[in-house]
């Protein structure tokens, strides 16, 4: 199988369209027959880092490439870059916003639950500049 | 069972019918998508107070069975042209979580 490469753009503060991306990637996933453990895992990860996306840093762009070994994700945003990573990765940490949290969101669970997911996690932030982060599932 | 079984379940109002051959596993009650997202078992009767379209992603993303908004919540047009799009099934109870929950796992 060559590579398969997908690109999404978030929009940011959007809240009726964020999924979508991880959505369609979660069913291109399924046609080309990825384990279902391995299209759950790819799904978390991405939703997580999606809704982010979408709270966090006004969107960004999403691209994800299908080898035969691994699936990569990279998340890149021009957002407000993260303060502390080290407590962001701490499960039930949050920065949203109250009304974030009326959507069901802000339980400190999106980076746990991105590392959780993911095989490898990378995380590039530059404060006023922006966050890229680099995920990889393993598919053997 | 299968979410047909659902469909006339007492105290429960169908607001979009979805997949009526999808089998239905298990029960899973939470309120917070990041929570249910990692946590939600496949083939799930979810029971949840949040109805947006966040939570048909998740639903979704998770393959949950159906979806009970509980708690007489009510379900926009918006979420319920989304499920009709997606073919998710979603229906309403007027009945807390814990109460709406307990009514699926009984007829399980």
């Amino acid at each position: 199988m060559s590579e398969v490469k997908l690109s999404y753009t978030i929009s940011g503060d959007d809240f009726t369209r964020a999924g979508e991306a991880s959505g369609d990637v979660k069913s291109k996933l399924k046609v080309l027959g990825v384990s279902p453990d391995i299209v759950r895992k790819v799904s978390i990860a991405l939703y997580e880092g999606e809704i982010n996306m979408v709270i966090h840093a006004h969107g960004g762009t999403i691209d994800v490439t299908i080898s035969e070994t691994e699936i990569t994700m990279v998340l890149a945003d021009r957002g407000p870059g993260i303060e502390n990573v080290e407590l962001a990765m701490q499960a039930g940490y949050s920065t949203a916003s109250e009304n974030v949290r009326a959507l069901g969101f802000g339980a400190g669970m999106g980076l746990p639950n991105m590392k959780k997911y993911s095989d490898e996690m990378s995380i590039d932030t530059r404060l006023g500049e922006g966050t890229t982060v680099t995920m990889k599932v393993f598919l053997q | 069972m299968t979410v047909e079984n659902l469909y006339n379940a007492e105290g429960l109002k169908t607001v979009c019918p979805g997949d009526s051959a999808k089998e239905i596993t298990g029960v899973y009650c939470c309120d917070m998508l990041s929570v249910a997202m990692s946590k939600a078992p496949a083939g799930a009767c979810w029971v949840t107070v949040v109805s947006n379209l966040n939570t048909l992603a998740v639903a979704s993303l998770t393959d949950c069975a159906c979806v009970i908004i509980a708690g007489g919540v009510a379900v926009g047009e918006d979420v319920r042209a989304k499920a009709e799009s997606e073919g998710i099934s979603v229906f309403t109870s007027e009945e807390p979580v814990f109460e709406t929950a307990l009514k699926v796992h009984e007829i399980l």
